[in-house]
């Protein structure tokens, strides 16, 4: 039995680890089978420090054609020359000020992601292969220009409004603060609403791919105003799981984040007129 | 099948109060394990109970009262936690996460609350925070309800002065705005409900805003009740700011009931001293509005005011009140062009009232208040709105009230003017109030001109007033409406004879026009009047001025002849009998023989031509003789005369026994005591004599007729009245005849034919009595009875 056992189990056991893994934060991550993880988080130009443990199975030696550790797509360092293991052996390893411009993403058709991968080589046989994930993330220093954003729009002879929403990018901990003015009113709006959307787009030309979600509805106002009433907005971010707006990201994929303004009708039509807005990470102090 | 509505909402309102326990319990759970997050999270679910748009507010209301319970539990929590050292400016950001608005608000204002106690903002901010937020709920009843929430919440952490919440920060000011800014929202929602549901509710609408009302009314109290509003603020920033909103709403309930409240409120001296500026709201107000009533209050309560201490009237002269008020009462009925009579009235009796309660000295303005009131009325006839005539009777009734003196409310020229728009019946009642009014204060009227005057008024009691109406009118009403106006023809005195001919001169002119129903009330009164004058003037020496016109006996008899004349108009033959006799009477005091014999002749003649009727006759004839008993001013002719025609007249008499009693009532005629000359023994005798035949034939007739006697009460009251001139020393009467008499009766009542009859035994037996006891009395008189054997 032991040595059937044996014959399927790989011959040895790979760990990779960090050697700021007790200081450094740690992030929840989703896995492909929706296990969420804790992973190491790092931000751009950091030195991804830390040591390949490689342990053979019952203390057999094995053989290798080598080995290396990459972070995904970017960097290979070779560990070792090809030879035999028959013992423990510990590989340190540093990426230095490794440049990653992008966040970590995961989203509905496109994710983006940071991996550590140990290989070792081997002959006629498949090799042995490690992963650790880690997450990045960047942070933006507070926007010089940030205008607020403002608009009269309407429905003729309907519903006419000015809105204003106090800027025009906020952090991921920013509090949406505005108003919203009512200049003629002649539907019967039952309700108000004020909803955070994400537009994820993949692709490019005819192969695009938009997935539009709704990450918050926040009922504004109850009942029907008249004309020349001004009802308040204000919004927290920091309930919702928002994620930076990226532009573009390698030509692949876009995350935008817009606010819709939704009024709702006694005969439950929805009238509505959305804006973009900029999220930004800050550094958190 | 339409559902019943009612029911239907009885079954939402369980439903919502099942949700809002439910959740409450789980909230209950979360807060006595500390679980923040739960707690948040299951009240913001209770409060959703609170979305319904199904419930009537009456309904609402009960659900939100329950809500309120269950918040106190958790601001507790919050206190709590904030002394846990929990930050509750993280709490104030937490609740808003809340993503359903009204939920999210009410637990806003409840750490709102928390957060102004704990002092780590200043109290203006946090309230200003507040107010601003719930501009959120836009729903009438809900925003209402919200609201009503926060004012409640925060009542005792305004930044008043004198409060732990004053700062340099804070000061009054911004508890009053915040205070005022809550009531305009309120208002500016309670205005959209009527504009809220279909056209055909409008009503139940209207009927559900009512109940709603006092929320609104509420933050104008929290308003009265912040010390630092003095006069100046009041002034400068609550009234005008108030009146704006009631102003701007343009809607007839609110615009009522606020400037209602307004009045009640806030303290009189503050009305009294922006007097202008709350009366000039007035004009611009919806021309629905109930003005007069609102008025109407505020007069009221400026007189009870005025009223309650007299230190206080310099203020009212000082700001010129009366004028102010009355400007503003005018310029309301102008800009009313359709307001009913009743408000019209309504609005001067207020302000009557208030002039006569401030300016008591000021007899002018209340004539003027009626001057114009009259000025209002012209045009419009007679009142026919019977609550706008009780109006006027009020308004009328205020200066009797007033003064307790009728005298000076004949000073106002106004007063009659008005009475004029009085239908006949209100006419009388009012006629009515005044002399009672007289009558409680027993006012005397001195003078012909106040005579005029008050006739004036009470002319409805004097005559009929256009058009007959006297079948529709109760009898018994009318006796007392005219046995009052004649108590009243009593109050009207002078002492001075001359001044006191004009008034019955007056009087006499205007009860005359009275017609044959009242004259037998009135003509009496003043008969009598007259009689207290002849009496006055019976002591002096005739004519003390040699003065042709000044006032004589003489020349009121004349009067008081004419005046009994009238009657016969009715005719009332008995009444003016009497009169007559009364007179006579008076005449004969005053040594006026020629008067006195006129009257009798009158009375013989109404006597002879006039009373037919049995009963009267005998009744006439006994006061004939009685008063004619008690003449002395008649030389021997004229008495002969009389008293022959009044035996005649008894002896004509139908019924034997009434012919029999006249009779020897007659027998005192010719017997006066204390008069030498009238003691005529002879013809004294004669009519007893006469009497005893009488008595004897109606015996026979009745045992004719009966088969018995009857009884023989005749003969002992004969036999009595033989004893007091046998005692008064009347020589024709013997011991003799009495003894005969005495034994006559005797035998009468043994006969068997008589009839049994008690009460004549005990009166003769009690005779008998007397007669022995006179016999035993000793001295003259028992030697007199001495010979009579009983």
């Amino acid at each position: 039995m032991d040595f059937l056992v044996g014959a399927f189990k790989p011959p040895c056991n790979v760990s990779i680890s960090f050697v700021d893994t007790k200081t450094r934060k740690q992030v929840p991550l989703k896995k492909d089978n929706g296990q969420t993880i804790m992973v190491p988080l790092f931000q751009s130009q950091e030195n991804i420090i830390g040591e390949v443990l490689i342990e053979p199975t019952q203390g057999k030696k094995f053989e290798h054609n080598g080995v290396k550790i990459e972070l995904l797509g970017q960097i290979v360092r070779e560990l070792d020359v090809p030879g035999e293991l028959f013992e423990r052996k510990t590989y340190q390893f540093e990426f230095s000020t490794v440049e990653m411009p992008h966040e970590s993403y995961n989203g509905i058709n496109v994710r983006l992601r940071y991996i550590l991968k140990v290989t070792i080589g081997r002959n006629y046989i498949s090799n042995i292969v490690e992963c650790q994930d880690f997450v990045v993330r960047n942070f933006t220093p507070p926007p010089s220009i940030n205008n607020s954003i403002k608009m009269e729009v309407g429905i003729e002879d309907c519903l006419h409004i000015e809105f204003e929403y106090g800027k025009s990018k906020y952090h991921l901990k920013d509090v949406i603060i505005g108003k919203i003015y009512f200049l003629l009113v002649r539907i019967k709006i039952k309700n108000m609403e004020l909803e955070i959307r994400r537009r994820e787009s993949t692709g490019s030309g005819p192969n695009t791919y938009v997935e539009t979600e709704t990450l918050a509805k926040f009922e504004l106002m109850d009942g029907a105003p008249v004309r020349g009433e001004s009802i308040p907005v204000r919004l927290f971010l920091s309930p919702y799981e928002l994620t930076p707006t990226y532009r573009n990201i390698n030509n692949k994929f876009s995350v935008k984040y817009y606010l819709n303004l939704v009024f709702v009708d006694e005969e439950d039509r929805r009238y509505f007129k959305q804006q973009e807005i900029t999220v930004y990470r800050l550094l958190e102090s | 099948m339409i559902s019943d509505g009612v029911e239907d909402e009885e079954k939402w309102l369980t439903a919502g109060i099942a949700g809002l326990q439910q959740n409450a319990f789980y909230m209950h759970r979360a807060l006595d394990s500390n679980n923040l997050r739960d707690a948040l999270k299951y009240s913001a679910q209770m409060l959703s109970e609170l979305r319904t748009s199904r419930l009537s507010p009456h309904k609402y209301y009960e659900l939100y009262m329950r809500s309120f319970d269950e918040l106190r539990k958790l601001e507790m929590f919050f206190k709590e936690e904030a002394r846990r050292g929990c930050s509750i400016i993280d709490l104030y950001e937490l609740v808003q996460h809340a993503g359903n608005i009204l939920p999210r608000l009410y637990l806003l204002c409840t750490v709102g609350s928390v957060y102004i106690k704990s002092k780590e903002a200043p109290a203006k901010d946090v309230l200003k925070d507040l107010v601003e937020m719930c501009r959120g709920i836009q729903h009438p009843v809900r925003g209402l309800f919200l609201r009503s929430y926060l004012s409640q919440v925060s009542r005792d952490k305004l930044p008043d002065i004198g409060s732990e919440y004053e700062g340099d920060a804070d000061t009054v000011i911004d508890a009053v705005e915040f205070v005022l800014q809550n009531f305009t929202e309120m208002n500016k929602l309670w205005v959209r409900m009527q504009h809220q549901g279909p056209a055909r509710e409008k009503e139940k609408r209207e009927k559900e805003r009512s109940e709603l009302r006092d929320l609104v009314g509420k933050n104008l109290h929290v308003l009265s009740q912040i010390e630092g509003v003095d006069l100046d603020m009041y002034k400068d920033t609550v009234l005008p700011r108030v009146l704006e909103q009631v102003v701007n709403c343009k809607d007839e309930l609110a615009q009522h009931y606020l400037m209602d409240c307004i009045i009640q409120v806030f303290p009189d001296e503050y009305h009294l001293q922006t007097l202008d500026v709350l009366l000039s709201a007035c004009p611009q107000l919806q021309p629905s509005v109930d003005i007069k009533t609102v008025l109407s209050q505020l007069m009221e309560r400026l007189s009870n005011y005025a009223a309650s201490s007299a230190e206080v009237l310099p203020e009212f002269l000082q700001v010129e009140a009366f004028s102010k008020l009355s400007n503003a009462i005018g310029k309301v009925i102008e800009a009313h062009v359709d307001m009913p009579t009743i408000g019209v009235v309504t609005l001067y009796s207020s302000l009557l009232t208030f002039t006569l309660h401030v300016h008591p000295d000021r007899l002018d303005y209340a004539d003027l208040v009626l001057g114009a009131c009259v000025k209002k009325l012209s045009g419009k006839g007679k009142i026919e709105d019977s609550k706008a005539t009780k109006q006027i009777v009020a308004l009328l009734s205020a200066p009797l009230e007033k003064y307790n003196d009728i005298v000076t409310a004949l000073k106002l020229s106004n007063y009659p003017r008005v009475m004029e728009y009085l239908d006949t019946e209100t006419n009388k009642v009012m006629a009515t109030v005044i002399i009672q009014s007289i009558m409680k204060n027993k006012t005397c009227i001195e003078t012909e001109d106040k005579v005029e005057a008050l006739f004036e008024l009470v002319k409805g009691l004097i005559k009929d007033l256009e058009g007959n109406h006297q079948d529709e009118i109760d009898e018994d009403d009318f006796k007392e409406e005219q046995n009052s106006f004649a108590r009243l023809i009593q109050m009207l005195y002078n002492e001075d004879p001359e001044e006191m001919f004009k008034i019955i001169c007056t009087v006499r002119k205007h009860i005359l026009t009275g017609g044959p129903k009242r004259l037998p009330f009135t003509i009496p009164s003043l008969i009598f009047s007259c009689l207290k004058l002849v009496r006055q003037l019976q002591g002096q020496d005739e004519n003390p001025f040699g003065n042709e016109t000044s006032t004589t006996p003489k020349k009121i008899f004349q009067l008081l002849n004419q005046t009994i004349e009238a009657l016969s108009s009715v005719p009332a033959p008995e009444l003016s009998l009497r009169l007559y006799l009364q007179c006579a009477e008076a005449a004969n005091d005053c040594d006026l023989e020629p008067v006195a014999y006129e009257f009798f002749t009158q009375a013989y003649i109404l006597y002879e031509e006039e009373i037919s009727d049995s009963k009267a006759q005998v009744t006439a004839i006994h006061l004939i003789i009685g008063t004619l008993q008690r003449m002395h001013v008649f030389g021997v002719e004229n008495r002969d005369t009389l008293t022959h025609k009044a035996t005649g007249y008894s002896a004509k008499l139908l019924k034997k026994s009434d012919q029999c009693r006249a009779v020897y009532a007659c027998s005192h005629l010719f017997w006066v005591d204390d008069q030498e000359n009238m003691k005529d023994g002879e013809r004294v005798l004669l009519c007893l004599k006469r009497a005893l035949r009488i008595a004897n034939a109606a015996q026979q007739m009745a045992n004719a007729a009966r088969g018995n006697t009857g009884s023989v009460t005749l003969f002992v009251e004969i036999l009595n009245k033989y004893l007091y001139f046998f005692e008064k020393g009347n020589p024709q009467i013997t011991v003799s005849t009495i003894q005969g008499l005495i034994e006559l009766i005797t035998t009468e009542m043994q006969s068997d034919t008589t009839t049994p009859d008690p009460a004549a035994d005990a009166f003769f037996a009690s005779t008998l009595r007397y007669i022995q006891f006179q016999k035993q009395k000793g001295g003259a008189i028992s030697e007199k009875y001495e010979p009579i054997k009983v």
